[in-house]
């Protein structure tokens, strides 16, 4: 409802606790926040000490059709604050349970660079799992939100590649972002 | 006499403020200006002064502030670090350009030994010249200002030596050798023996004083809170020290050089210069004028083309005898060019030398003037050559004059500190050791001066000086800093500093330390970028101390500190725009406490067990047992 009078359609809440020494990830920051229709809220820098106002936080995902969420792959898992965010403002009878649809039809796209090459993610790879197995949590999170589950965005080997290709792979995400934030300004209209 | 004072002061001044300012005005720099305003008022000219020599000698004294001040800035370990540029490049400089120009002597026709005393007189350039063109075009701190400067402080040191050795080289009569720098020395007389104890005994007695005497009595004059009886105490060294050193028959110059040294490593370091400094100007001004009133424009006239074929002549052979040298010391083309072209002109130290040399019998007089003229025009023209110096290389490569003329290969090694912190007691200290524990250099400004014996005593750089005063802070780098830090404790004084240097330096990110609410109001108010109460964080982390002894969990603890504090500041920032008018504030904020009282208990009571946030599970209990039904029904 308060999306269509917004211009940008896109959240992308971003989790990196050190920026500074990221390679890829920064790299796909910078893009994101070129992207036009999209919102950049970098959750380290405004909330470092994980005092999160989540009055503000619900009302910035209400302004919002598509919800990115944009991180490094710690453990198979977010970064802590980007968990913490989600224990916090996604609340039942907010996002979720009874009187919970206040983020129903939403989607919900992920992003997010692994160190280990693409191949480490496979049943016979050392992380014996997939990346669309790793990422299943998030995956119900939108489902039982009553949101759409967006294809992700997965950049692996975030070390290993030479700068062209991260380059190339940014300018691919950027795509990617504006692509989602004009095809939800389409059904606004 | 008395009465002449005040007109001849006049008549310097007046003509100073006049053609300086208009030299500024047509981009011609202050030196230029001060030489014009004195050949205009000299007595080749409208003839407005005396003798320009008596002015001079009070004028030098000029020179012999700015090397202290120069002195001031070279601590001994970038002394040290510079010995091969002062003796490699300096001492090969003085010898290869002393040679050349006897040789073009003596095609001329000289005989040797006169050609030879002649090449050694002109092989002196400008200090005074060099170092403020440099400084006008901010290149003293950088490496064109370091080469520069190396060479010019062996040209000082030579000057003892040539005293010695110029008279060797007699042809004609020898005079009485009167009116000399030599003359006044009380030791001259005495055997060569005792005449270099005496000299090492000066030395020694200038960094002894230095180190043992000097600071304790500013310590106890910083303590007493009386500025003009600091700066008079400052004046005083400076004299002393250049009185003591005429006395053994060593350069004054050279010797205030050598006290700046000296107390370069002191904590008053910043407060001498910013004393000291407009002396160095006045005099520096009045002794450029005496150099433009020197100029005999009758000599000239006479012989115009000869003048100025000499001048040229000289300017040439010094450029390519210091460019060649500094090449072969790997020097780039740019910084070799920059270098040589700035002390391609004679120096004041001829003068004197000239007059000694004609005393001495090495030199007649009539060459004497002439070379005399040669000298003056020749400093007269240095400004002008670099201008066009300047011209040169921005057609070149087409950038700004400073940006051209700096060579971009060579990075400044002192270089400038990124945040400079006003007061370091209790609360400063924290801060600075903060920022510098992260890389960042800070200069630390500080009025206590036990405080700063205290931190002296631990190794950290702290200069004694009152920070409000804006000429301190521009001593201190404020023009070229990132951030002012103010950490004063005196609150009408952080309230002054701050609103003084927003006004002064916008560059700056000015960040200071509040009393309370009011203070921190006012100081946003006088242009702070952000503020932090002194105690609030101190109360807050106390009060987690409390809740934690009485039962809660840490997490529990510190989270109500934090939402006190998100409250706190929310509070404040509301209040702002109402600072100032009374009774809007104060009903604002009797309202904004209840609000904040009321918001601050809801989120205080979201942590209770059985209230319903993200860590708590209980709101969903009913869900469950619903859904649990609904399976039971199925």
């Amino acid at each position: 409802m308060e999306a269509e009078r917004r211009d940008t359609s896109v959240l992308l809440v971003f989790a990196h606790p050190a920026l500074e020494r990221s390679r890829a990830n920064a790299v796909l920051a910078d893009a994101a926040r070129k992207a036009v229709g999209v919102t950049f809220h970098d959750l380290y820098e405004v909330y470092p000490d994980f005092v999160i106002d989540v009055e503000a936080e619900q009302a910035l995902l209400l302004a919002h059709q598509v919800i990115a969420l944009q991180f490094p792959f710690y453990w198979y898992s977010t970064p802590a604050l980007l968990k913490e965010w989600l224990d916090l403002v996604w609340l039942h009878g907010f996002a979720y349970g009874k009187g919970g649809d206040r983020l129903k039809g939403k989607q919900l796209f992920v992003a997010c660079t692994t160190g280990g090459p693409a191949q480490a993610y496979h049943q016979r790879g050392a992380n014996r799992f997939t990346m669309e197995e790793f990422l299943r949590p998030l995956e119900q999170t939108a489902a039982l939100c009553g949101m759409t589950w967006e294809n992700p965005y997965v950049v692996h080997g975030a070390r290993l590649k030479d700068d062209d290709h991260i380059r190339r792979e940014a300018e691919g995400y950027r795509a990617r972002l504006e692509g989602l934030a004009a095809a939800a300004r389409e059904t606004a209209r | 006499m008395s009465g002449d004072v005040l007109i001849q002061a006049l008549v310097y001044l007046a003509a100073g403020v006049v053609t300086v300012a208009a030299a500024k005005k047509l981009g011609l720099g202050s030196v230029l200006g001060y030489l014009i305003a004195g050949a205009i008022i000299g007595p080749f000219a409208l003839n407005l002064v005396g003798d320009p020599e008596d002015v001079m000698k009070f004028a030098e004294f000029g020179v012999v502030i700015l090397l202290f001040l120069i002195g001031l800035e070279v601590r001994p370990a970038l002394l040290w670090s510079m010995r091969k540029t002062i003796f490699g490049l300096g001492g090969a400089q003085v010898v290869a350009t002393a040679l050349a120009i006897a040789g073009a002597g003596m095609l001329f026709g000289l005989p040797w030994p006169t050609a030879l005393a002649a090449g050694l007189v002109l092989a002196m350039s400008s200090t005074a010249i060099v170092l403020q063109t440099l400084d006008e075009k901010g290149l003293r701190q950088g490496p064109v200002g370091r080469a520069a400067f190396g060479v010019l402080l062996l040209q000082d040191l030579s000057i003892i030596p040539l005293f010695a050795l110029l008279p060797l080289l007699a042809t004609g009569p020898v005079q009485l050798i009167a009116d000399t720098a030599a003359s006044t020395s009380l030791v001259a007389d005495l055997p060569a023996w005792l005449q270099a104890l005496a000299v090492l005994a000066a030395v020694g007695a200038v960094v002894g004083g230095g180190r043992f005497v000097v600071r304790p009595v500013f310590r106890f004059i910083a303590q007493s809170r009386l500025r003009e009886i600091f700066t008079a105490s400052a004046l005083l060294i400076v004299v002393g020290v250049a009185s003591l050193m005429q006395v053994v028959g060593l350069s004054p110059a050279l010797g205030a050089f050598l006290a700046g040294v000296v107390l370069a490593e002191s904590e008053f370091r910043r407060e001498l210069e910013t004393d000291i400094e407009p002396f160095r100007g006045l005099l520096l001004g009045l002794f450029f004028i005496t150099v433009g009133a020197t100029i005999d424009f009758a000599l000239i006239l006479r012989e115009p083309l000869l003048l100025i074929g000499l001048v040229l002549g000289l300017m040439a052979l010094k450029f390519v005898v210091l460019f060649a040298l500094a090449r072969v010391g790997g020097a780039s083309n740019r910084l070799a060019a920059t270098v040589a072209v700035a002390l391609a002109q004679g120096g004041e130290f001829a003068f004197v030398l000239l007059t000694f040399t004609v005393g001495a019998g090495v030199i007649s007089q009539p060459l004497a003037d002439l070379l005399t003229a040669v000298v003056a025009v020749s400093m007269a023209m240095t400004p002008l050559t670099v201008i066009v110096y300047e011209k040169i290389l921005m057609r070149l490569d087409r950038k700004t004059p400073t940006e051209a003329i700096a060579d971009p290969t060579f990075e400044a090694e002192d270089a400038e500190p990124e945040i400079i912190i006003a007061g370091f007691g209790r609360f400063g200290q924290v801060t600075g050791r903060l920022l510098t524990a992260n890389g960042f250099k800070s200069t630390v400004l500080d009025a206590d001066i036990e405080m700063i014996d205290l931190l002296r005593r631990f190794g950290r750089r702290v200069h004694y000086g009152d920070a409000t005063r804006l000429d301190l802070l521009r001593q201190a780098g404020a023009e070229r800093a990132r951030m002012l830090i103010v950490a004063i404790d005196d609150q009408e004084k952080a309230a002054e500093l701050v609103e003084r240097a927003r006004e002064a330096f916008p560059n700056l990110t000015i960040i200071a330390r509040a009393y309370d609410r009011r203070h921190a109001y006012d100081l946003l108010a006088n242009g702070a970028d952000a503020v932090e109460r002194e105690t609030f964080e101190g109360a807050l982390a106390l009060g987690v101390t409390a809740l934690k002894s009485l039962g809660f969990r840490a997490h529990r603890a510190l989270r109500a500190a934090d939402y006190f504090r998100r409250h706190d500041k929310r509070q404040f920032e509301e209040l702002r725009p109402m600072w100032g008018q009374t009774e809007a504030y104060m009903l604002a904020s009797r309202d904004a406490a209840n609000t904040m009282d009321r918001l601050l208990a809801a989120d205080l009571a979201k942590m209770k067990p059985g209230a319903a946030d993200g860590w708590d599970t209980s709101g969903r209990d009913e869900d469950q047992r619903e859904d649990a039904q609904r399976e039971d029904f199925a």
